[in-house]
C-alpha cells in the first residue's frame, strides 16, 4: 500500500517536529536547526499555514534556541514558495526581535535585513514597511531598538511618500526616552545617512546627529562620534567644516573620558574622511590634546594610533608637524605612569623610523626605543622587540644591536618563563638580523643555556630554536658550533638534559643531513640505549625512528638494527613498546625491504 | 490637606492580613523595593526567597509569584558559608512584557526574569496527548503543533549569573540610568557590570589599603544617580558620601564631591563615629537631593552644597542616652534604610519598637507610627505614636524604657508615584495605602498588610 510506503518516510520528520517541543534543551535545539528538512517535508503551503504561525508564537524558548530559530528564518525564503511569499516570515522575525536578549534580536534584525532583499518594491512597502513603523513605535524599547537597523535596508527601494515616513520614524526614535533606543539611533545614523539623499543628509541627518552627539547620557555621545564619522564621508569638503567639525570639535574635548576615548579609537577613520586640510588645522591639536589626556584609557587608544595617524599627515608637511607636535608627545609617553599607554606606544613607535627615515631616528627615536627596551613592564620590552625589523631597514642592524642587546640579554633571563619563551621565539628573526658573526658573539651561549632551563616549555622552544638557526646558518655552521655542545650535555648528570640532547638531534637531524647526522649524532644516541634510565631509553628509540629516513640503510642495518633489536627485550614496558615502535616505522620508511632484513 | 500630618491620621485606613503564623526565621523580609511603575512590589528574605506582588485594579497587592533566588553555598577555598539572605533587589526598567530584577546575596548577583504564560501546544505525530506512543500505521500525515489557550502560568527564570567579582559581602546593587550598566558594592570596591556580559566586570573604587591594618572605612552603601549615568553616590562608616562623576576618569577612587558635616567637638564621644556611619543614601527622584541615614538623623544633602546637610530630622533623639546599651546589645550597628516619596516631599525611614518615622519637608512635621498585627487592622486607622522620654503625658505615650529593640523596621519602601508604603517588620510586610476619597482627596490610607 502506497500509505504504508509513507509512513517510513514520514517517521523521522516526525520525530523532529516532535522534539520541537521536547523538554530537553538540546533536542528542541537540534530540531530547530534542522527546521528545513520539516518545512521541506511539509512543503511550502503547510510551512506558511502552520509552521510559521506556531514558531511565531513560540517565544519563551531558551535563547540558544531563539538564536538559532531566528538565524534560520533568514534563509527561509525558498521554503515558504520563494520572494513571492518571502513575507510571511516577518511575523515570527518580528516577534523574536522584541525578545529581552540582545543577542536574539540582533540576529532575528540581522535575518530581517537579509530578507528584505528579497521583497518586491510594492511587497516592501505592503508588509516590510508596515513592520518597521509597528516596531518602531512599540511600547518596549526592545522592539523600538530593533526598529533602528531596518530603516536602511527598506529606504532606498520606496515612494518617496513612505520615505518621508520613514525619516520622520527615524527622528523620533532620535529623542525617544530611553536611552537604549537613542543609543541604537546614534549607532545606525551613519549607516542610514549612506542612503539618504544628500539634501536630507544635511537637512535631517545632521541635526540629529548634532543632537544626539550632545545628549545627556555620554554612553549615548560616544556612539554618535563613529556616525559622525561615516557623516563625514559622504558630505562635500565646503560643508564639513559647517556641518559636522565643530560637533566633532566638541567630542575630542567632551567632558566624559569614554567619548574622548571613541574620537581616539576612531581617529584614523575621522582623518581620512576629513581631508589634509581640516587633518592639519583641527586634527593635529585634537591628537595632541589626547595624547595628553588625564584618562589613561584615552591615551592608550590615542598611542595605538600614532602611526597610523602619521603616515596618513600630508606628505608636504607630514615631518615637520611630526617633529614638531606629535613627537614631543611621544616623548613624554614614553615615561608614562601606566603600562597600558607605555605598551601601546612600544607596539607602534617602532614604525615612525620609516616615515621620519635614518638621521630623525638615529637623533630622536633610537633614544626613545632604548627608554622602551629598559621599562619596568616585559610587555612594554616585548612590543620593541617584537617590531625591530622596521627599525633595522632604516638604521642598519649593527647600531641597533649594540644599543638593544643588553636589553635582549635581560629579557632572555627575565624571571618570568612566558617572556623568555617569547623572546625565544624572537631569536630566529634576530638572528637573521644580526648576522651569523655577530650572532656567536653575543647570542650563542644564550641559546645553549636555554636547553638546560628549568621549564620544559623553554627547553622544548629552545629545541625548535636551534632548528630555526641551522636553517639560517647551515650545517657547517651547526656542526662548529651547536652540535658538539649538544652533544656534550649526553654525559650531563641530571637525566633531563640528557633527554634534551635526543631531543635536539631530533629536531636537528634533518636539516644538518645524513653526514652530521650519521658521523656525529647517531654513535651517541646508541651510547645512550644503555642508560640507566628508561626515560631515556625509549626516547632512544623513538629518537631512532625520528632519524631513520635521514641515514643510509647500511647505517640502519649495521647500527640501528641491534640496538633496537635488544632494546625490544628492555624489562621497561614503555621502552619495549616504543623499540617494537621504531623498528616497524623504519620499516614503514623503508617500505620495500621485507621485514626480514631488519629482524 | 498636604503632609504627613493629615496624611495618615485622621483617616480610615484598611489592612489584608497575610500573616504567617509560625515564625521561621528564614521568613524574615531582608529587602523591600517597587518596581518603576510601583504595580509590582518584590521582597527578598533570609531563606534566599523572592516574592513578587502584583497590584489589583481595585487596588491591593497581591502575591504574583514566589522564587527561590539564592541557596546557600560554601566556599571551600575560603572555608566559609555563603548565606542564602538578599541583601538587595533591584528591578530594571522594562524591556517587554516579562518583568526583570536583580537579586543578590553576599557574593554573587542573579538577573532574574519574571514571565507570564498563557498558551501552551498542543498535537505530537509519535504520542497521544497522555505521552502513550501511537501505532505507527495511523501516522499518515505530518502534525505541526498548535498553541491552545491555558491558564496564565508565572514563570521565574535565571537569565544572568554574575559571581566571583566580590572578595567582600555585597551590600548595594544599583543600575544605572543608561540601561545597560549596574553597580555592585562590597565594604572595599564597587565593581560596574554590563548586564549582558557576566564573566568581567571593571572595578571602579577601590579602598582596600596595601595593608588591612590601614583599613579605616568601609563601603556602607551606594547608588548610581537616576538621571545622570555617571554620577554615582557611595556612603561610608565614618560618616560621609562621596559623589564620583564616571566621566572625568576610569577610576572613581578619587571622588567629584564629598559630603560631610562637621562634627561638634563638645559632644564627639567614644560612639560618635558609629553612629554617625550611613547605613542608606538614595537619590531622590529629581535627582536633586541625596538622602542619607545614619544612626540617629535622616539627612536631606543638596548635591551643590557639600559641607552640610540642607535639612536633618533626628529619627529618635531619645536613644542618645542609651546608646551605651545599645552598644552592648550590637543594635546600635542596625541598618536603617530611608525612602523619599514619589514628589521627594516626605521622608520615611524605620525606628524601632516596629515604629516607623515620616517627615513633611515642608510643613516640618513629623509622625511615628507603628507596623504591627495588634494595630495593623484591616481598614484601621493608623494612631500616631508618642515616645517619651521622661513621665507618660497621654495614655497612648510609650516610655523609652518600654521599647523593644528587637523589633525594628529596617526596610521600607515608597511607590514612586502614589502614597503606598511597604513596610518590613521582621516576617511580616505591611503596604498601607492612601485610598482615593469619594470627593477626590488623597486622605485616606488603606493599610494592607501580607506575609
Amino acid at each position: 500500500m502506497a500509505g504504508a510506503e509513507g509512513d517510513d518516510s514520514l517517521y523521522p520528520i516526525a520525530v523532529l517536529i516532535d522534539e520541537l517541543r521536547n523538554e530537553d534543551v538540546q533536542l528542541r535545539l537540534n530540531s530547530i536547526k534542522k527546521l528545513s528538512t520539516i518545512a521541506l517535508a511539509l512543503e511550502v503551503e503547510r510551512t506558511r499555514t502552520e509552521l510559521l504561525p506556531f514558531l511565531t508564537d513560540t517565544i519563551y524558548d531558551e535563547d540558544e534556541v531563539l538564536l538559532a530559530l531566528a538565524e534560520q528564518l533568514g534563509s527561509f525564503t525558498v521554503l515558504v514558495g520563494g520572494p513571492e511569499f518571502v513575507h510571511c516570515l516577518l511575523p515570527p522575525l518580528e516577534s523574536l526581535a522584541t525578545v529581552e536578549e540582545t543577542v536574539v534580536r540582533d540576529k532575528a534584525v540581522e535575518s530581517l535585513r537579509k530578507i528584505s532583499q528579497e521583497h518586491s518594491p510594492v511587497d516592501l512597502e505592503v508588509h516590510f514597511v508596515p513592520l518597521v513603523k509597528r516596531l518602531a513605535s512599540g511600547d518596549w524599547f526592545t522592539s523600538r531598538t530593533s526598529a533602528c537597523g531596518l530603516f536602511s535596508v527598506c529606504y532606498p527601494h520606496v515612494s518617496s511618500t513612505v520615505k518621508a515616513e520613514i525619516r520622520q520614524h527615524f527622528r523620533t526614535l532620535c529623542s525617544d526616552d530611553t536611552p537604549m533606543v537613542r543609543r541604537a539611533a546614534s549607532s545606525k545614523l551613519g549607516e542610514f545617512a549612506k542612503v539618504l539623499e544628500l539634501d536630507y543628509v544635511k537637512s535631517d541627518i545632521i541635526p540629529l546627529f548634532t543632537a544626539l552627539a550632545s545628549d545627556e547620557q555620554d554612553s549615548v555621545r560616544l556612539l554618535a562620534v563613529e556616525s559622525g564619522v561615516s557623516i563625514a564621508t559622504l558630505l562635500p569638503q565646503e560643508d564639513l567644516e559647517d556641518l559636522v567639525m565643530p560637533t566633532l570639535r566638541q567630542a575630542a574635548e567632551d567632558k566624559s573620558w569614554r567619548v574622548r576615548y571613541m574620537v581616539a579609537d576612531k581617529f584614523s577613520e575621522l582623518q581620512k574622511a576629513v581631508g589634509p586640510e581640516i587633518t592639519k588645522n583641527d586634527l593635529v591639536p585634537a591628537f595632541q590634546n589626547l595624547l595628553k589626556d588625564c584618562e589613561a584609557e584615552v591615551r592608550t587608544a590615542a598611542a595605538n594610533k600614532v602611526k597610523v595617524f602619521c603616515e596618513s599627515l600630508p606628505e608636504d608637511s607630514r615631518e615637520t608637524i611630526i617633529m614638531t607636535h606629535i613627537l614631543p608627545c611621544v616623548k613624554e609617553l614614553v615615561s608614562d605612569t601606566n603600562q597600558h599607554v607605555k605598551s601601546a606606544l612600544a607596539s607602534v613607535i617602532m614604525g615612525l623610523s620609516t616615515i621620519l627615515g635614518k638621521d630623525n631616528t638615529v637623533e630622536h627615536l633610537l633614544p626613545l626605543f632604548l627608554v622602551q627596551l629598559k621599562d619596568e613592564y616585559p610587555e612594554v620590552r616585548l612590543n620593541i622587540i617584537s617590531n625591530l625589523d622596521c627599525v633595522n631597514e632604516v638604521i642598519g642592524i649593527r647600531q641597533l644591536s649594540q644599543s638593544l642587546l643588553p636589553a635582549i640579554v635581560e629579557l632572555a633571563e627575565d624571571a618570568k618563563w612566558r617572556v623568555r619563551l617569547a623572546i625565544i621565539e624572537y631569536m630566529p628573526l634576530l638572528a637573521g638580523q644580526l648576522g651569523v658573526e655577530f650572532f656567536d658573539e653575543k647570542l650563542n651561549s644564550l641559546c645553549m643555556a636555554w636547553l638546560i632551563d628549568h621549564v620544559y616549555a623553554i627547553r622544548e622552544a629552545a629545541t625548535c630554536n636551534l632548528m630555526k638557526l641551522v636553517e639560517k646558518f647551515g650545517a657547517e655552521w651547526a656542526q662548529n658550533t651547536i652540535v658538539p655542545k649538544v652533544l656534550g650535555m649526553a654525559n650531563d648528570s641530571n637525566y633531563l638534559h640528557r633527554m634534551t640532547t635526543l631531543f635536539c638531534i631530533n629536531a636537528l637531524s634533518e636539516v644538518c643531513g645524513q653526514e652530521i647526522t650519521t658521523k656525529h649524532m647517531l654513535p651517541v644516541v646508541l651510547k645512550m640505549s644503555t642508560d640507566q634510565v628508561a626515560n631515556v631509553r625509549f626516547n632512544v628509540a623513538r629518537c631512532l625512528q625520528k632519524i631513520g629516513p635521514v641515514l643510509d640503510s647500511s647505517a640502519l642495518q649495521a647500527e640501528v638494527k641491534p640496538v633496537l633489536e635488544k632494546l625490544a627485550t628492555d624489562q621497561d614496558m614503555d621502552v619495549k613498546y616504543f623499540a617494537l615502535d621504531a623498528i616497524s616505522g623504519i620499516l614503514a620508511g623503508q617500505n620495500n625491504l621485507p621485514i626480514m632484513m631488519l629482524l | 490637606e498636604a503632609g504627613v500630618g493629615g496624611f495618615f491620621t485622621k483617616t480610615k485606613s484598611e489592612i489584608n492580613l497575610f500573616f504567617n503564623l509560625v515564625c521561621d526565621p528564614a521568613d524574615v523580609i531582608s529587602t523591600v523595593e517597587f518596581n518603576q511603575t510601583g504595580e509590582f512590589l518584590a521582597t527578598g528574605d533570609k531563606g534566599g526567597r523572592v516574592v513578587i506582588f502584583q497590584r489589583e485594579p481595585q487596588g491591593e497587592y497581591n502575591v504574583y509569584s514566589t522564587f527561590q533566588s539564592h541557596e546557600p553555598e560554601f566556599d571551600y577555598l575560603k572555608s566559609f558559608e555563603i548565606e542564602e539572605k538578599i541583601n538587595k533587589i533591584r528591578w530594571l526598567p522594562p524591556h517587554n512584557p516579562a518583568h526583570f530584577l536583580l537579586s543578590t546575596n553576599d557574593k554573587t548577583v542573579k538577573l532574574w526574569k519574571v514571565s507570564e504564560k498563557d498558551k501552551r501546544a498542543e498535537g505530537y505525530n509519535l504520542r497521544d496527548e497522555e505521552g502513550r506512543l501511537k501505532d505507527l500505521s495511523t501516522i499518515t500525515t505530518l502534525q505541526v503543533p498548535v498553541l491552545r489557550p491555558m491558564d496564565l502560568l508565572v514563570e521565574a527564570s535565571p537569565r544572568r549569573v554574575f559571581a566571583n567579582a566580590h572578595a567582600y559581602h555585597i551590600n548595594s546593587i544599583s543600575v544605572n540610568s543608561d540601561c545597560e550598566t549596574y553597580l555592585s558594592a562590597d565594604d572595599l570596591r564597587i565593581n560596574l557590570w554590563h548586564l549582558n556580559i557576566t564573566d568581567r566586570s571593571f572595578n571602579i573604587v577601590d579602598l582596600k589599603p596595601e595593608n588591612m591594618e590601614d583599613l579605616s572605612e568601609v563601603i556602607t552603601v551606594a547608588e548610581f544617580h537616576p538621571h545622570h549615568c555617571h554620577l554615582l553616590a557611595f556612603s561610608s562608616s565614618t560618616g560621609t558620601t562621596r559623589l564620583c562623576d564616571m566621566r572625568a576618569r576610569a577610576l572613581c577612587d578619587q571622588h567629584a564631591k564629598l559630603f560631610e558635616e562637621a562634627v561638634d567637638p563638645s559632644r564627639q564621644s567614644f560612639f560618635s563615629e558609629i553612629v554617625s556611619s550611613v547605613s542608606d543614601v538614595k537619590f531622590s527622584h529629581s535627582g536633586r537631593y541625596l538622602l542619607t541615614r545614619d544612626y540617629l538623623t535622616v539627612k536631606v544633602w543638596d548635591l551643590n552644597m557639600e559641607n552640610k546637610p540642607m535639612e536633618t530630622y533626628q529619627v529618635h533623639d531619645y536613644l542618645r542616652t542609651k546608646l551605651c546599651s545599645l552598644y552592648e546589645s550590637d543594635c546600635i550597628f542596625d541598618k536603617f534604610e530611608c525612602a523619599w516619596n514619589g514628589t521627594d516631599s516626605v521622608i520615611m525611614t524605620g525606628a524601632y519598637n516596629n515604629y516607623f518615622r515620616m517627615f513633611d519637608r515642608a510643613s516640618l512635621r513629623d509622625v511615628t507610627l507603628e507596623a504591627s498585627r495588634e494595630v495593623c487592622k484591616r481598614r484601621a486607622v493608623l494612631q500616631p505614636r508618642r515616645v517619651c522620654v521622661g513621665k507618660k503625658r497621654k495614655e497612648t505615650d510609650v516610655s523609652v524604657d518600654s521599647l523593644d529593640f528587637r523589633k525594628k523596621i529596617l526596610h521600607t519602601a515608597w511607590h514612586p508615584k502614589e502614597n503606598i508604603i511597604a513596610i518590613a517588620a521582621s516576617n511580616n510586610l505591611y503596604i498601607f495605602q492612601d485610598r482615593l476619597t469619594p470627593n477626590g482627596h488623597h486622605n485616606t490610607p488603606e493599610i494592607q498588610s501580607a506575609m
